[in-house]
């Protein structure tokens, strides 16, 4: 496993250990991810993805271990970074738009007190336009289909203009345009030189989206480019016993 | 009882002091009614109840402590400094009750509220019988009445203070409320900013207990924000509503307070934004009740023409092609789509209303009008041709679908259209349906 972490890495993870009242829930994770990829994050459920990704961003306290993000801890880094959360994890009932939400984006280049001005809001309509919702920014969160709130979760990672993109979950229980929509985001997003880190499901999509991908079950079973190491054994180590989804994932390498 | 005069007197602010007390008020609900409207999507109302009861000890021991001091024991300044560090001590109680433990919020809320409470109560019984301490128990009920000048100018540098703060603060508020996590990851100090949030919900607090009272100053934050969300889903104009709700309800309960000698201001004061958030659940025009029903029924009334208007298209269809308008047996509508016979006889008597069925001499034949005929096969054609776009488009995003667009032309552009008629071909202009062959006569 790689101990050495190149400054240049969008992501560095070096011997991090995740702790809940003394129950481990990550431990010993290390990973370099290099510039330029998608990266699928997958894992069984309990296998603490959406944990590792919120060490990453320094949202819960690491018990040992570092997270550098391009060579320098998140705290001075942190504006290179650009987050989805799972998108149940808000109240969409709130009083805002869907630009409202998008500007939020823009927030904290913003800084203290300033309000949002016209170059924020025509930045956040930019990003929604990018996620094809942009006739729908007027309207109140609640009023979206789930597959245009995830685009709106989108549109405001966007605005943040960020170099390494963390989606917990982007592609749960989207509609299959929205889908789509996001794997052509991705692949944008790549191809103009950003990394992003995607936590998902679906072990059928997985060789056909990303192009990295970390088996996560703890503690890192497998991470690396997708063709090297999507495969049986490795699934068979991360998922354990769990068949059906193991004839699931068969069936996507034999397609793959 | 007070005459006419002297309730416009005090309601249109004539007298002086009336004057002083019921601007002091007013201003005391809009700063309330903005920092209870981030405490409530902030999800954290309850913790705002915790806080007014918990002042309550310590007004009795600042009481108490002046008195020993030999002061005169009523300093305002002395009793709200009692009353903020009682109240701040009874938050963080909670908030330690919930971070070291697994109780849940309501649970720490319950606890803190009824032991810093009871504390109180024991407190206020013993200073009871100490000079001086009649009117203590105006910061129970809240007595508006009493507040001299500098009481009131001290609500108003705290309810101008605080408005100004929530207002300058008010994206980084939106994003803790809304997503905390997301705030957290892109660098604000969440922490503080919950701080910031807490010491504006106390200073409105504590400056309001002789107004409004510790029991019911929580219906002073919850209440007005609560009814402006009825009105809007944006929440500029919730911070507008909301801070105009509270000064309104601190305005007139304050006024008839002062009219009657016993009536306590902050009963009057929950009473009139309770009436206010009354009106609101009726009649907001964001999520009122009343419009709510009133779209309903709209909405009812219109599938309801549109089943029938079809329904009679399908059966002309097999009366006979080209499609022409012919009497309809009433009993062969009832058949057709399996209606309760009230039921028919309400979208028919609609219908009538509405000028699609023509008025005739024998209720069992029903005669389309012109336009109602002309409806029934425009509703006909965009229903077929929406069945078969989802059915050949099934990929394409639902939600483009709306079956009620006049025409569907609007939603799936011309072309769309044209080729979906292309596909139909060549059946007639306006399809069969796809999934069902009407029935032999």
């Amino acid at each position: 496993m790689a101990h050495e972490h190149p400054p240049d890495c969008p992501l560095s993870v070096h011997d991090l250990t995740v702790a809940y009242q003394r129950k481990p829930v990550i431990w010993d994770v290390d990973l370099n991810i290099p510039e330029g990829k998608l990266v699928g994050i997958v894992g069984p459920n309990g296998a603490g993805k959406s944990t590792l990704l919120k060490a990453c961003l320094d949202l819960i306290p690491k018990t040992s271990g570092w997270v550098h993000i391009y060579g320098q801890p998140y705290r001075t880094n942190r504006h290179l970074v650009g987050y989805v959360p799972q998108r149940e994890s808000v109240d969409w009932d709130f009083p805002v738009s869907a630009l409202d939400v998008v500007a939020m984006g823009t927030y904290r280049r913003l800084g203290w007190f300033r309000p949002v001005g016209k170059t924020e809001k025509s930045l956040a309509m930019e990003a929604l336009e990018k996620v094809g919702i942009a006739h729908l920014s007027g309207r109140q969160i609640s009023q979206l289909s789930g597959g245009q709130q995830q685009r709106v979760f989108l549109a405001r990672a966007l605005a943040q203009e960020a170099r390494v993109y963390f989606m917990d979950e982007p592609f749960a229980a989207v509609d299959a345009a929205t889908e789509q929509a996001i794997v052509t985001l991705l692949q944008e997003l790549r191809d103009s030189g950003r990394t992003c880190l995607v936590v998902h499901h679906d072990l059928a999509t997985v060789p056909q989206y990303f192009d990295w991908l970390i088996f996560l079950n703890l503690r890192v079973v497998a991470s690396g480019p997708t063709a090297e190491v999507f495969t049986e054994d490795n699934l068979r180590k991360t998922y354990g016993g769990k068949l059906s989804l193991l004839d699931h994932a068969a069936e996507a390498i034999r397609r793959s | 009882m007070p005459t006419l005069q002297d309730i416009l007197g005090t309601i249109l602010l004539q007298s002086y002091n009336t004057r002083v007390v019921v601007l002091g008020t007013a201003m005391l609900g809009l700063a309330s009614g903005i920092t209870g409207a981030f405490l409530l999507l902030r999800k954290r109302s309850l913790m705002g109840d915790a806080l007014s009861h918990a002042t309550f000890p310590g007004i009795g021991i600042a009481f108490a402590l002046m008195i020993s001091a030999g002061g005169s024991g009523k300093a305002l300044p002395g009793l709200l400094t009692g009353a903020t560090v009682s109240g701040v001590l009874g938050v963080l109680c909670m908030l330690a009750i919930r971070n070291t433990t697994r109780l849940r919020d309501d649970v720490a809320m319950g606890f803190v509220l009824s032991v810093f409470f009871g504390t109180g109560a024991a407190v206020y019984a013993m200073v009871q019988t100490k000079p001086g301490a009649a009117g203590l128990e105006s910061f129970i009920y809240g007595k508006a009445a009493s507040m001299v000048l500098s009481d009131v100018l001290l609500i108003f540098a705290v309810g101008l203070l605080v408005t100004a703060t929530a207002l300058l603060l008010l994206k980084e508020l939106t994003v803790l409320c809304f997503d905390e996590g997301f705030a957290a990851s892109t660098g604000w100090p969440v922490l503080t900013l919950d701080i910031l949030l807490l010491v504006l919900v106390t200073a409105v607090t504590v400056t309001g207990l002789q107004a409004v009272g510790l029991v019911l100053i929580i219906a002073f934050l919850i209440i007005p924000p609560t009814a402006a969300r009825f009105w809007t889903h944006s929440l500029r104009r919730m911070l507008v509503l909301s801070g105009a709700i509270g000064a309104v309800s601190g305005w007139l309960g304050a006024s008839v307070s002062a009219l009657f000698a016993n009536l306590p201001a902050g009963a009057l004061i929950v009473l009139t934004a309770a009436t206010l958030f009354l009106f609101s659940l009726l009649f907001g025009t964001a999520r009122g009740v009343v419009l709510k029903r009133i779209d309903q029924s709209r909405l009812q009334r219109r599938i309801g023409r549109q089943h029938l208007l079809r329904a009679a298209y399908e059966i002309l269809e097999t009366m006979g092609q080209p499609v022409s308008n012919q009497p309809i047996p009433r009993q062969r509508l009832l058949e057709h789509r399996s209606w309760a016979n009230p039921e028919l006889s309400r979208l028919l008597a609609q219908a009538r209303h509405e000028d699609h069925i023509e008025p005739g001499p024998n209720p069992s034949l029903i005669h389309l009008s012109e336009s109602g005929f002309g409806e029934a096969s425009r509703i006909t054609r965009n229903h077929r041709l929406w069945e078969l776009y989802l059915i050949t488009h099934a990929d394409i995003a639902p939600s483009h679908v709306d079956r009620d667009a006049d025409l569907v032309e609007h939603i799936l552009g011309a072309e769309m259209v044209r080729a979906l008629e292309a596909e139909l071909k060549p059946r007639p202009v306006i399809p069969n349906s796809p999934h069902r062959i009407p029935s032999p006569p």
